[in-house]
């Protein structure tokens, strides 16, 4: 039974690593850019819902309607002002631009928060749990976040598959000049992909800030937990993501189980296994 | 017709420049007459990140191949060091060679799976890469765990008896080996491999199309810098006599302040790592007090300089100047044009 429990919040957590991974698979699908500076921003909301929580009061869920458009905005226009200069055939000028923004995200969230450790709190909802069958106690809120990433990525692939904006979306992925051709404002559709890039991670960061203590300098590891979800799940995939975020939060889970110290490496290697054998991710998109 | 011409590297200005750098090797080598303590410590320091922005400029300007994981081999080089010397007890200073051959023999596996992710990703993975290695360290108790180690003293006096005489060791060292790099950096870009990276850096897929094994040269240049890396790495932990995983893999001391540096300085081009270590280093001297709002800074100059002058300082004095401090062109001289010039 003690395992089927350390599977099942394994299985839990990779709805949170899935909704990282969402945000960072899908800019990387519209405008093959790499966001180094992913991981900060969904720490950079979860500091958004403290505020917001502190000043009016709210319970951190709900602050999640306030935290999700701010994070759009900052989103459409960061790629606005800064990422849409750096988009070329050129390698580096986006990475090195995100990477100096990760920089300074982390020490502007240092100056103004300190180094402290910070959380979220939620309530009675954070320790409330519920058995499954006899001895298999499944927590309330790691089940919310769990069915949240899962409605977040059916969502996602709702509005890339059946409307006008996915299908402009589409476009500019295939093909950049024709879909402008076509009357589409790249500019402007890049924009927008990054406004719903921040504000999947802004749904994420207020979890993980219910979930764990959080500092300003915990973004780049979670940027590396949804880049190996995308990995293991395979470019191109929503529903490849949430499985890549669920092998990596199975393998972490077990990873901690046999050695407390081993928990984040297992996730590694479990992501180093999946790029030896199987490069093109469980799930690899089919059609182009 | 039999070959009627050759290959010159030097222009007037790079003479002009290698004679500076020249007389600059030798004023440096007798620093311990003129400088203090202090400022030994500080030059070898620069010297560390010369040598580590030239690495980096190699990898991520020539061979296009963009890593944000080269702390990884920093800490190796440390670490071997560490454990080369204390379990096996090689000597401090043979430990730095070794160092870098392990770190090379390491790359090889390292680049077989990094290489598999495409452009963007290739940088996150090699920061995956990093990740583990710092959790592997923590792991070992033999060498303190996460909380570190110190050089037992017993090794330390191995290098030499008197305080002095090691502080003086290690300084010509970090000069040795950032000399050796630099050297090693225009050596390779003079030879065959130099031209295929150069091919590489300015449009890969006409390289390709030319018949350069764009694969096996990025290859080559992938486990270069890890040896070198490696080794500046063993040697800056060697004069910190103490190691701990976060020292060790820290992204901002390895990563961000070389790449800042290299972009800063002018990305692609060999004089720029230098240009910028000597810019980091006056805005650290004079604003090391804001802490964290300084590194906030350097952020917002270097992604300034990358939208707004993508070839860094250096790059921008090269072109409007024509400047060149080492003999790096390819100009081919006829056996007719001998007689004129």
């Amino acid at each position: 039974m003690e395992w089927v429990n350390i599977i099942i919040q394994g299985v839990l957590i990779g709805g949170l690593y899935a909704m990282f991974a969402a945000g960072l698979a899908l800019i990387f699908g519209v405008m093959r850019l790499v966001n180094i500076a992913h991981g900060d921003l969904i720490v950079l909301a979860a500091y958004i819902a403290l505020m917001t929580t502190d000043t009016l009061g709210l319970n951190p869920l709900l602050a999640i309607m306030i935290v999700v458009p701010i994070m759009a905005a900052i989103g459409y226009g960061l790629q606005r002002a800064l990422l849409n200069r750096t988009l070329g055939d050129d390698v580096l000028p986006p990475l090195l631009v995100t990477f100096g923004l990760s920089v300074i995200i982390q020490n502007a969230l240092l100056e103004l928060f300190t180094a402290d450790s910070r959380r979220l709190r939620a309530g009675a909802i954070e320790v409330a749990s519920f058995p499954l069958t006899e001895g298999v106690w499944i927590g309330v809120l790691p089940l919310l976040q769990f069915v949240v990433a899962i409605a977040v990525i059916g969502a996602l692939q709702l509005l890339f598959y059946r409307t006008a904006l996915g299908r402009a979306f589409r476009a500019t992925s295939d093909d950049q000049s024709v879909a402008q051709l076509m009357g589409l404002d790249n500019r402007h559709i890049f924009a927008l992909a990054m406004a719903l890039s921040l504000a999947v991670i802004a749904v994420a960061g207020v979890f993980l800030a219910v979930r764990t203590n959080f500092d300003p300098a915990i973004g780049p590891a979670r940027l590396i937990f949804g880049f190996e979800a995308v990995i293991i799940g395979g470019l191109g995939s929503m529903w490849g993501t949430l499985a890549g975020g669920i092998i990596l939060g199975v393998s972490q889970a077990i990873g901690a189980q046999i050695n407390p110290g081993w928990q984040l490496l297992a996730g590694h290697l479990a992501f180093l296994l999946i790029l030896a054998v199987r490069p093109e991710g469980l799930f690899p998109k089919v059609q182009g | 017709m039999t070959a009627s011409f050759h290959v010159e590297h030097a222009t007037r200005a790079s003479r002009i420049g290698t004679a500076v750098f020249a007389v600059a090797i030798v004023l440096l080598a007798a620093a311990p007459a003129w400088g203090g303590r202090d400022d030994l410590r500080l030059l070898a320091e620069i010297y560390a990140y010369v040598a580590l922005a030239s690495l980096w400029n190699l990898l991520a300007g020539y061979a296009g191949l963009v890593s944000v994981g080269q702390q990884a081999y920093v800490g190796l080089g440390g670490y071997v060091l560490f454990a080369s010397t204390i379990e096996a007890g090689v000597h401090p200073l043979l430990a730095v060679p070794v160092a870098g051959v392990v770190a090379a023999v390491v790359a090889l596996p390292a680049a077989g799976l990094l290489f598999r992710l495409r452009g963007h990703y290739f940088a996150i993975g090699t920061w995956v890469v990093a990740e583990v290695f710092r959790l592997i360290a923590s792991q070992i108790s033999a060498l303190g765990g996460g909380s570190g180690i110190s050089l037992p003293a017993a090794i330390v006096t191995e290098m030499a008896s008197s305080r002095q005489m090691r502080e003086y060791l290690i300084y010509w060292l970090a000069l040795a080996l950032v000399v050796v790099v630099l050297a090693a950096i225009v050596l390779l870009l003079r030879s065959r491999y130099g031209l295929a990276l150069t091919a590489i850096r300015d449009n890969e897929l006409a390289a390709r199309s030319n018949g350069v094994d764009v694969t096996r040269t990025k290859l080559v240049v992938y486990v270069l810098t890890a040896f070198g890396t490696a080794m500046v790495g063993a040697l800056i932990f060697l004069q910190k006599l103490r190691i701990s995983p976060d020292t060790a893999f820290s992204v901002n001391d390895w990563t961000a302040f070389v790449i800042f540096i290299t972009v800063i300085g002018g990305i692609g081009r060999v004089e720029g790592p230098i240009i910028g270590t000597v810019v980091f280093f006056v805005l650290r001297q004079t604003l090391a007090d804001l802490g964290s709002l300084y590194l906030l800074m350097l952020g917002a100059v270097a992604i300034a300089v990358m939208l707004l002058a993508p070839k860094g300082i250096w790059g921008f004095l090269a072109e409007r100047f024509g400047w060149q401090l080492l003999p790096l062109e390819r100009r081919l001289r006829f056996a007719s044009d001998a007689r004129t010039t």
